[in-house]
């Protein structure tokens, strides 16, 4: 046996994979997991999570006239930072995605209709990509919306100094930034609990565990850094916040690392930590009273 | 002698919940036709089902199923529908989207699947409500839209895990009548019930299980013969069970005489049962005893099974 057999082997395993098919599945999968699961009723506190800082902002423009004052921009885009940085990131996102991604299996076990998800023919593996695929679009598409929100308001009230800031300064860039931020948050989070559902029948302790784990995450050594989300996020952050006052703890520092780096080393955090999903999901059996 | 590719087989299947036990050393295998699990709750049928369509995984052993494993989910659930016990439904769906959107991960385009869809909609006699919501089905209605889905995709095996409960006399009828035509055609179709005197006429072969074991199982008259080899059960109602009973007990051939929970009957077992009744006979002329009905108790697969688990007791 020489050594290109592997090389050799893998090429014969993709090319008898029906990929055509497998994409059709994940499609499928997306379609009925948006429909039946994430654009309900009971995510209502999903998308309140998403709303909060649009409606704090709103009530900010309605009854704080004095900071349409183009004077105000820098603060605003403090604040603006802050409201990424320290909410979405750290809060919203967070627990948004623990709704949401604990959901996809272990609440078809409660609801006692993941049987039927395993009497098609559809390869476990396929299942955890179309399912988490269907977590990070929804997860994805809320708070990028509210992100998007958030900056209009944030900018709008300067009027023409608030254009020039957005078109010709700066304020353009940290929008794609904050909107990349947010993806990749949705990204990393949801990978890490999708596989924490699969771990633990209930998944709300482990996720409060990672929360802490988030949080002293900046003073950890960096191999350790290494498997926190938002270690790789705070390269990416356009506007860096001081660390000061009680909130320091949960303020990002920000460490030399290229952002390229940052996002390639979040996407295989997150690949890895999904590749685990797919060797619990074969674990999983369909017991339902002792859920 | 079938091959193994056409035939389901159980090698020595064990299934532990923790140290509960769920099924214990099971081996068997089936040829197409139609196959009856038969036991009480809890003797293990649900496990094996489950086991055969990798619902849950067996602790020792191994299943095929036409020679596919449950480590081939993209071959094996072409070939297999599984209609559940579990009578839940995804949140909001319709009766048609429920058989459709699984036949889309199937691989079926829109139309063929929509066609699959109707077809076994009408099969299963739900045309007409199949646009509404899951929600609002009888629960023979939901039954039938579970039916539905499993033969949707024209599967070469079919296991039903409880298909006849919540149906009503016609529906379950016609059920019987599908699954004998699904037979005919040469598929297999497993079924498990406790609706006894329905798999005893529908049947090819029965497995018979009790906690978790499997007591006999073969072509439905090998069992019968195998039951006719043994002591014959008949039960006398009647006004002095006790007297009776003591009577009956002077007589070699009668192994048991069991006196019903309500006091009004006994439960005979015995090896002549020609002898026992000229016993009778005389008992009810001398007198003594009125006896309200003599019945043979090992008529049809509840009594086999009653004798063979020997857990139940007489009837009362």
């Amino acid at each position: 046996m020489n050594r290109r057999d592997p090389i050799t082997r893998a090429k014969e395993w993709t090319q008898k994979q029906p990929w055509e098919l497998y994409a059709t599945q994940i499609f499928v999968l997306m379609r009925n997991e948006i429909r039946r699961n994430l654009f309900t009723r009971r995510r209502l506190w999903v998308y309140l999570l998403a709303v909060i800082p649009v409606v704090i902002l709103l009530i900010q423009l309605a009854f704080a006239h004095h900071t349409a004052d183009p004077f105000y921009i820098e603060t605003q885009t403090r604040v603006l930072a802050r409201i990424v940085h320290l909410y979405y990131v750290r809060l919203g996102i967070f627990f948004a995605c623990m709704g949401i991604f604990t959901w996809l299996f272990r609440g078809e076990m409660v609801e006692r209709t993941l049987h039927y998800q395993f009497l098609v023919p559809v390869r476990r593996e396929v299942l955890v990509i179309g399912k988490f695929l269907a977590g990070t679009l929804v997860s994805i598409f809320l708070f990028e919306s509210a992100v998007l929100a958030c900056f209009y308001l944030s900018y709008d009230r300067f009027g023409a100094a608030g254009r020039s800031y957005i078109l010709d300064g700066p304020g353009l860039h940290q929008l794609g930034a904050y909107l990349l931020v947010t993806a990749l948050t949705c990204i990393g989070y949801g990978s890490v609990f999708l596989a924490l559902s699969l771990l633990f029948k209930n998944p709300i302790v482990p996720g409060l565990v990672l929360m802490g784990w988030e949080t002293i995450a900046p003073i950890l050594p960096a191999w350790a850094q290494r498997l926190s989300v938002t270690s790789y996020l705070r390269h990416l952050c356009p506007v860096q916040l001081p660390a000061e006052g009680p909130l320091a703890i949960f303020t990002v520092v920000a460490e030399p690392v290229a952002p390229v780096l940052a996002i390639l080393g979040l996407l295989c955090l997150s690949v890895a930590v999904l590749v685990l999903s797919c060797f619990l999901i074969d674990r999983i059996e369909i017991t339902y009273t002792a859920e | 002698m079938t091959s193994p590719n056409r035939q389901i087989v159980f090698d020595n299947v064990s299934k532990f919940y923790g140290e509960v036990l769920g099924v214990n050393r099971v081996s068997f295998a089936l040829d197409p036709g139609i196959t009856s699990l038969v036991g009480p709750n809890g003797s293990g049928k649900t496990t094996l089902l489950n086991l055969l369509t990798g619902l849950i995984k067996p602790t020792r052993g191994s299943m095929h199923v036409l020679g596919l494993t449950t480590r081939q989910p993209m071959e094996l659930f072409r070939q297999v529908g599984y209609c559940t016990q579990f009578d839940s439904f995804p949140p909001g769906i319709t009766g048609y989207d429920f058989i459709f959107w699984p036949l889309r991960l199937h691989g079926f385009g829109r139309e063929q699947a929509a066609r699959l869809t109707e077809e076994a909609v009408e099969r299963a006699g739900m045309t007409q409500v199949a646009r509404r919501k899951v929600a609002g089905y009888s629960k023979g209605m939901r039954q039938r839209i579970r039916l539905a889905q499993a033969i949707a995709h024209h599967p070469s095996v079919l296991v039903l895990d409880e298909p006849l409960n919540g149906l009503d006399p016609i529906a379950r009828a016609e059920a019987i009548a599908l699954f004998d035509s699904l037979a005919r055609q040469g598929m297999h179709v497993i079924i498990s019930s406790h609706i006894l005197e329905e798999v005893d006429r529908i049947s090819d072969r029965v497995v018979l299980m009790s906690s978790g074991y499997v007591v006999a199982e073969g072509q439905i008259r090998e069992v019968r013969q195998e039951v006719r080899d043994h002591p014959m059960q008949i039960l006398v109602r009647c006004s002095n069970a006790a007297r009776l009973a003591s009577a009956a007990f002077e007589l070699n051939h009668v192994v048991e005489a069991k006196i019903l929970n309500d006091g009004r009957g006994v439960l005979i077992r015995t090896r002549d049962a020609e002898q026992f009744y000229l016993l009778l006979n005389k008992i009810v002329s001398s007198g003594l005893i009125e006896v309200d009905a003599v019945a043979p108790a090992d008529d049809d697969v509840n009594s086999i099974y009653q004798y063979l688990i020997g857990s139940i007791g007489g009837p009362t």
